[in-house]
């Protein structure tokens, strides 16, 4: 395993060289970080060189970094990171590309590379409002028809805006501006590293 | 002469064979599937997000209901990104309950499976004879951990508690007298691990009885074979992952690949197809169930001569005994720590993937240090599953979408989260 490891980040620095911005190996999982510009290229190149044959993309997860660490955070906000899997070598790779946009994230989409991936980016665009330039078909997923705003981003909050009931003087279902008071049981805390230790 | 126009269908969100709340809609041309356009998320109860905003141990139960009929895998694949990522060492016994419990898992998701998709296309028997062994496994779940499908007994660091020795009893009630009972409980004598023994050696006569009902039924060939083929290259260009993938003849088992918990240490057999067709798809899933009863009965045999710790004793992620609790002011403000504030998982980020019953299921954690998860992605099997739907049903029949739904094990909870 751990020279197969190494060969994948020789591997990775030699098909990519410059296109590369970073590549960390950590508990046994490399990460890289691709400009947006080149992510198309990139991902052709991993899906179809020898050496790396990442055929199948087994997930695409949105991101948004905007509260990470309680604002320790100075890069671009949002993100999107890929989990490719090569069957022939048996090992994994994740991708990192972030929008370069904070306001109005655009990436490409790698619908024509996996054709898996159709799914998961309407779901990234759902979710977070991420617009994938080339998708065949970028229309919300998970959420209510008609529904407003993009529900994973940071700053949307947990009970949402808008509520829905049953009207009985319209005889319809209705939104209404939500009722609920949101409230934190157990507050999030990051505590420093030497935390609870003598 | 008139113009022959293609019409559109909606098929469900309130259809029996649907599996749930799956709203189709099909452009038709006649009776053939032109274009198949899955609407989902009406079972969408923002998990990810629910999860962001809970301690780690809270977000466990929440796993369970994701993909309702193999709840402990999901657990599984959750435990184990933040095992990954905490650096925690889990003892060799929590792990060869852990790959019991999965292969349970396994069999009562195929179980489901098999019976859902029988009623589905027309063979309603196997359906009753499916529910009659899904029993005695739930009852095995509530043996171990009081609830019989919502478990929550997979814990970052191990397993809640060490298997029982009783296993619940039957009692006596207006429709089962006191003989009808004793017969009933006769199984049930010794612990867990004697019952689940005695399951597994009436296990494969009981697959034995599917496979006579179906697997050279010219009915069930009728409508399975040759129905919603999948190429081995599209298959990981789609995404396809478990079954749907080994039916297409890649040979691709996390279990024997990339080896999680204790699977390096038991021998079984991964099933591959050659046609990549529905009745593949059939014929893999039923022998996963042999293998899977193959497995369990090794952990028994394992579990029965290797007592031990079946929980981590790092106090930082696992709770203190009850009895060290309340003798020990340290043990009682690990406790206190942890019940309220919830463990601290170090800032990374970790991807953790199980061979779920469906397919790869996938937990991408990322923690920035705080005491609750700053992004849990759920990566569920059936969700590119279903985006495939579009491209496996066209040209097929309205009646085969029936069938690859039913192919697909698809599951709402999973796919809407």
């Amino acid at each position: 395993m751990t020279t197969d490891k190494l060969s994948l980040r020789e591997g990775l620095e030699a098909l990519l060289s410059d296109q590369l911005l970073s590549v960390q190996e950590r508990l046994g999982e490399t990460t890289i970080v691709v400009s947006a510009a080149d992510m198309l290229p990139v991902l052709t190149k991993l899906r179809d060189a020898d050496s790396m044959q990442f055929s199948q993309m087994t997930d695409l997860c949105g991101m948004d970094y905007s509260e990470y660490g309680d604002g320790a955070w100075q890069g671009k906000r949002f993100a999107v990171v890929y989990q490719l899997l090569s069957v022939v070598h048996n090992r994994r790779l994740r991708v990192r590309v972030f929008a370069e946009e904070d306001d109005f994230p655009v990436l490409a989409s790698v619908a024509p590379v996996w054709a898996g991936a159709n799914w998961f980016e309407r779901e990234a665009f759902d979710l977070f409002g991420i617009i994938f330039t080339g998708h065949p078909d970028l229309r919300r997923i998970l959420t209510d028809y008609g529904f407003v705003g993009n529900p994973f981003r940071k700053d949307f909050p947990i009970s949402g805006h808008v509520e829905m009931r049953y009207d009985a003087e319209q005889q319809r279902v209705v939104y209404q501006p939500v009722t609920v008071e949101p409230r934190e049981v157990t507050p999030r805390i990051i505590r420093e590293e030497t935390y609870g230790c003598h | 002469m008139p113009e022959i126009k293609n019409y559109t269908m909606n098929f469900g969100p309130q259809h029996p064979a649907a599996h749930g709340v799956l709203r189709l809609v099909l452009e038709l041309d006649g009776e053939v599937i032109v274009r198949a356009d899955p609407h989902i998320g009406l079972l969408h109860r923002a998990t990810e997000k629910l999860a962001e905003h809970k301690t780690f141990l809270q977000s466990v139960p929440y796993m369970d209901r994701l993909d309702y009929v193999s709840m402990l895998c999901n657990e599984h694949a959750y435990v184990q990104a933040i095992e990954k990522l905490a650096g925690i060492e889990v003892p060799l016994r929590a792990q060869y309950i852990r790959v019991m419990f999965d292969e349970i898992t396994r069999i009562l998701n195929h179980l489901m499976w098999l019976g859902a998709h029988g009623l589905d296309i027309g063979a309603m028997t196997v359906f009753l004879y499916c529910f009659r062994e899904r029993e005695d496994l739930m009852d095995a779940y509530e043996a171990v951990s009081g609830a019989r499908m919502h478990a929550a007994y997979y814990r970052p660091g191990g397993v809640y508690r060490d298997l029982p020795d009783t296993m619940p009893q039957y009692e006596a009630s207006k429709i089962h007298n006191a003989a009808a009972i004793k017969k009933m409980n006769a199984n049930r004598q010794g612990s867990l691990l004697d019952f689940l023994e005695d399951f597994t050696r009436r296990f494969p006569t009981y697959v034995d009885e599917y496979e006579t009902l179906l697997t050279d039924n010219r009915i069930w060939k009728q409508r399975t074979v040759g129905i919603g083929i999948v190429t081995p290259e599209r298959a990981l260009a789609l995404g396809l992952t478990g079954p749907m993938l080994r039916g297409s003849g890649i040979e691709w088992d996390l279990r024997k690949k990339q080896p999680y918990a204790a699977y390096d240490k038991v021998d079984f057999d991964v099933p591959v197809g050659v046609n990549g067709d529905s009745y593949d798809r059939y014929l893999v899933r039923v022998e996963e169930m042999r293998q899977s009863n193959r497995i369990i009965k090794q952990c028994i045999d394992w579990l029965r001569v290797n007592p031990g710790p079946v929980m981590t004793s790092n106090h930082k992620y696992a709770p203190p005994g009850r009895e060290s609790m309340k003798q020990n002011m340290e043990e009682l403000i690990h406790h206190f720590k942890l019940f309220t504030e919830g463990m601290r998982v170090p800032e990374g980020e970790a991807y953790a993937a199980v061979e779920h019953p469906k397919g790869e299921f996938g937990i991408y954690l990322v923690s920035d240090g705080a005491n609750k998860p700053y992004r849990l992605k759920i990566r569920a099997p059936g969700f590119p599953h279903l985006a495939a739907l579009d491209e496996m049903a066209r040209g097929h029949m309205i009646a085969d979408v029936v069938t690859i739904i039913g192919t697909q094990d698809i599951v709402f909870g999973e796919i809407d989260r």
